[in-house]
This record gives C-alpha cells, structure tokens and sequence, in this order.
C-alpha cells in the first residue's frame, strides 16, 4: 500500500481507485508488490474486460454470422457493437470501416497488402519515419522487395522529434503513394503532429497511415480531425485482450481494396470458379474473427471512456514529468527522447551498466521494466546503442512507483560503480 | 565497490562478486593470432556479440583462449570465465564442460559436477543463477557456443 499511496494528480482522477479494478495489481513479485513498468509492451486488465470475457463464455456464446440460432444472433449483435464502440472512440464516421484484425501488426500487413499490392502505383514510395517499430517496417519491405516500391525513411532531429524538413523534402518530389508513421513512438515517447503530417501528405497527393498502437492508449485519437487515411492499434495496450487488433480506413479505400486473406465470412458467395466477395469490413475478416477478443475489447473501450481518456493523459503527463526529473538526478543515467510532446513512455541507459542487467537487478526489486531494442533496432541504430531500458507507464501508474523506480535505479548505478 | 555486502543482499546473489569483476574486467580481452581459430557468436534476441579465438597445441590441447565483445556483464562476465577455465583442455573435454555448464545455467543444479572438471564447474558455478531467468541463459552460453564453433571450424554459431 505504501508503495502506491499517492494523491491524485488530475483533477477527479482516483489512481488508487483504479488501481484496485485491476486484480493483477495485488500480485506480488519476489515478495515485493508488484511495479509494472511495462504497459507499452502490453498493459493490464481491469475487472469489467476481465468479467466481460468471461460473462460471454459463461452466458452468451457461439460462432457469429453464421447461426441461425438465438445464441449466434446474440452473440453476432455484441461482437459487431463492438464495432461501434471502436468507431465512437477514434470518431470514425462508419461501423464499417472498422476492420477487426489479430493485433496492429497484422492491421498493417493488411494495407501492406490490400492497398499496397493491391491498389498504389507501383511507381510510387512509400515514406517511413527513423523511430519506426518493426511492425511499421518491415511490411513495407515485402512491399518494396514484392513489386520494387522505393521505401523512403525520414529521419528525427536530436530531440527525438520528426525532421520536418526533411519531411517536406522527401515528399516534395510527388512521389510518395504512402506515408505511413507512427503517431507515438514506443521508445522515444514522441507524439508526431498528426494532423500537420496528414495534411502535408494529402498536398503532396500521399496517402497517411498512423500506427497508432501506442497512441491510442494515451491520446484522444480523432480519425476525421487528424484527416487520416489509415490509423491502425492494438487491443491488448489498451487494457484489452490479446489477439485483436484494429484497422480504421476510409470506406472509401476499404472498397477499392481487394481482401487480404480469402475463406469463410469474407464472402458473399462461392462457387469452385469465382468467388465474391462480402461487404465492407468483412471483405477482410476471413475465418471466425476474435470474438471473445472484440467483446473485451468493447468493455476496455467502455472502461477507458469511463475513467476519461483526457484524464489519463493528464495523470501520465505527470508521471512522465515526474520520471525525466527523477532520473535527470540520478548520475550517469541518459533518456533518449526530448520531444515536446511525449507520452508516457521513458527509454533510458545507465553509463556503467548494459539494459538487460539493469532490467535484472530492477526486477530484483520487484520492478518491470522492458530492455532491449523494443522492436526498434533501425532507430537503436540512430541513438548508437544496441538496447535501452524502457519504463512506460498507463492508468494504474502511481508517483510512488516512479519512485521507487528512481531509487532502484540509485541503487543499481552503486551495484556497479 | 565500497558498498559491500549487506545493502546489496537482494542483488548479490545473482551478480555475484566474480561476474561483477569478470564483467568490468574481463580476462583474455584480445584477439589470437592466425593460424588461432575463431569464430563469432550473435545473440539476435538483444544484440549480444562475441568472438572467441582458441589456439590449440601439437597434442590438440587449447593452450590460449581470448574473446571480444559486447554485452551484458552476465555475457561478458561468462566469456571471461570461460576462456580461463578451457586453458589446458582437449577439444573433447572443453566440449564436456561445455554441456555441463549449459545444463548448469538451464537448470541450475548439475547432477553430472561431480564426475568430470568439478573444480572447473564449481568455478562456473556462480553463474547458475540466471537459470531463474530463461532469457538471460542465453547470455550465458554464448561464448561457449562461439567456442564449440571454433573448436568445430566454423565461423558463427548463434544462440537461436
Ligand atoms: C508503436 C508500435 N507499433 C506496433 C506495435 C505492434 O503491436 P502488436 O505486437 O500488438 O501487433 C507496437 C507494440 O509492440 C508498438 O509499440
């Protein structure tokens, strides 16, 4: 208790109330309460995703769109609301452009394929940006390997911040098809200006695509105000379950697209020669979808919606303030990341120490944290290190546990001094 | 280390004393000549590297073991030891203390210590605790594999 003691920060926002909607959180970890420090990798679940998943299994369940059967048509009814909460939560214009995936990688794949193989000019680039996570790269390389597209990269600035000029630049040529980038780095922390992105692409004749997988956790995200093309995440950061993730595009693009995987529910009808294809979006929902997996996800939508999402941004500016000036006084620490406009996520290195052993002796103490290149490794490369350490933070972080991170850290740059 | 023991307790027990130094100051941090063999192991999972040079005598046995690389102090700290307690030995028997130190680490017990090099493996001992973390073990066994590849002639092994 001690450890999480801590006032609220924003205003009516209960950390230790939240807290205790969380069941993990009472865990303890080498005899220590757990401090998870890893919600960028995946975060934690409340009760009402925990409930919500297993109400469906105790009460209403069977396969969607296919029964004919009271419990297939209840089950259909909430697993496609489950659309329509994701549409109001990035303000999408349409349940239907909602296309459920298996996470934001395979989101991206799908544009990759779809709308890359299927739709863009060959002729044209696609633009990526230095702080990229794999999932955001090497798509577009099958891409360009596949059909000999040109894959740009855009590099930062020493902040930590996209090279707006260098932007510019490789967009002035007209030949970007393309830009897809991610709207909050999962290392660095830096929020990208989404909308100035949007629109310098659009005038440039470029599509955008945001990976939003981090930002979506810890932003108001709005599709239609970004002037996004493509915005893709994933459940399991968003307090959701594993195995769904999420793809919005304009209805628009999702037409032209051809599907991306063929089978059962995607189509309207099939005889052995042809096949036609189902409406938008479940052209491209091939097999049973992640039913179970779209229903948690609703209720962590609704549990999100409910806690506020504009107060978790405003308890995890504070954190994030909190931590960078906690570790700024501990000797020999170094954060990578500067933007002014960061999440919270910390990446850091300690001079005397390699990541993995100070993500070890952190853990020692009942600390998770993440080491390693963080499916980075292009923009490891950038900062001149092979790994980093990286706390990231989410609803249920308190100031006591940055902290107690802070002090942990002391104590190992002593261990090996 | 002027903070010795006590406050460090928690931490101690997995970086012991010898991996903390061996990790600092690693032993046999150079390269061997040709006709030395050598080979480089890669750790894909966080970027671990290390070489390892061997150079055997006219009866076939290792008479000089060196390593480069970067790592953790566990990687390092395990390379170091291990290029000093192959010294002496046939390739047959480094590759004995080899699986038995694999199994040391994977395990952390090692029911066949008692048979063969006891007092090599005792040495060794004091990196048996990351059988506690799965995917540090490979930080530990990555000199070795870089040795069983040398020894072998070929170029690269790596822990995957
Ligand atoms: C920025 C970013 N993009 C993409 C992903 C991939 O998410 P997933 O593994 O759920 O597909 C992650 C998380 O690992 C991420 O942080």
């Amino acid at each position: 208790m001690s450890r999480a003691a801590t006032a609220a920060r924003a205003p009516g926002f209960d950390v230790l109330a939240i807290r205790r909607e969380f069941p993990i959180l009472d865990e303890s970890v080498r005899g220590k309460p757990l401090i998870y420090l890893d919600s960028a990798a995946s975060a934690q679940k409340p009760r009402a995703v925990i409930e919500a998943m297993v109400h469906a299994m105790e009460h209403q369940y069977a396969n969607v769109h296919r029964g004919l059967h009271w419990m297939s048509e209840r089950t259909t009814e909430a697993f496609e609301s489950a659309r329509d909460a994701v549409a109001r939560f990035l303000n999408a214009p349409s349940r239907d452009e909602i296309v459920f995936t298996k996470n934001a990688t395979e989101a991206i794949n799908l544009v990759a394929h779809a709308y890359g193989r299927g739709v863009m000019d060959p002729a044209k680039a696609v633009l990526i940006s230095a702080m990229e996570h794999h999932a955001n790269i090497v798509p577009w390389q099958l891409l360009r390997d596949a059909r000999g597209v040109e894959l740009r990269v855009c590099p930062i600035t020493a902040e930590g911040e996209l090279d707006w000029e260098a932007f510019e630049r490789l967009l002035a040529d007209g030949r970007v098809g393309l830009v897809a980038i991610t709207h909050m780095s999962n290392v660095l922390g830096t929020v990208t200006p989404a909308e100035r992105i949007a629109r310098a692409a659009h005038d440039a004749g470029a599509l955008v695509l945001f990976d939003g997988s981090q930002a979506a956790v810890h932003r108001r995200v709005d599709v239609q105000a970004i002037g996004a093309d493509f915005y893709v995440f994933t459940g399991h950061k968003l307090y959701g379950p594993t195995g769904i993730g999420v793809l919005w595009a304009r209805a628009e693009l999702l037409e032209r697209m051809p599907p991306f995987l063929g089978g059962g529910d995607m189509i309207a009808s099939v005889s052995f020669e042809r096949a036609e294809w189902a409406r938008i979006p479940h052209k491209f929902e091939a097999g049973t979808p992640p039913i179970l997996e779209g229903i948690g996800l609703a209720a962590a939508i609704a549990w999100v919606e409910r806690v506020g999402i504009d107060a978790i941004e405003a308890h995890e500016r504070a954190l994030t303030d909190h931590a960078l000036a906690r570790l700024a006084a501990i000797e020999g620490v170094r954060v990578f990341g500067r933007a002014q406009d960061r999440g919270g996520v910390v990446a850091f290195a300690l001079d005397r120490a390699h990541a993995h052993d100070v993500a070890t002796l952190l853990d020692r103490q009942g600390i998770a944290v993440r080491a390693g290149h963080h499916c980075a490794e292009p923009l490891m490369r950038v900062l001149g290190v092979d790994s980093t350490a990286r706390a990231s933070f989410a609803a249920y972080t308190t100031r006591a546990e940055i902290d107690a991170l802070a002090e942990a850290l002391e104590r190992v740059r002593r261990f090996f001094a | 280390m002027t903070d010795a023991s006590a406050d460090f307790a928690d931490l101690r027990d997995l970086y012991q004393e010898v991996i903390l130094d061996h990790g600092r100051h690693p032993r046999n941090f150079r390269r061997l000549a040709p006709p030395a063999r050598h080979a480089r192991g890669d750790n894909p999972m966080c970027g671990d590297r290390v070489e390892v040079w061997v150079r055997l005598d006219e009866q076939d046995r290792i008479a000089d073991a060196a390593f480069e690389g970067r790592g953790c102090a566990i990687s390092v700290a395990s390379a170091s030891l291990m290029t000093e307690t192959v010294r002496g030995k046939s390739a047959a028997e480094a590759r004995a203390l080899a699986d038995a130190f694999r199994s040391l680490v994977r395990t952390g017990r090692c029911p066949v210590c008692g048979a063969v090099h006891a007092e090599d493996l005792e040495r060794l001992r004091p990196l048996s605790g990351v059988a506690e973390y799965p995917s540090r073990v490979k930080c530990a066994t990555l000199a070795w594999h870089a040795l069983e590849a040398a020894l072998a002639g070929e170029a690269s092994a790596t822990t995957e």
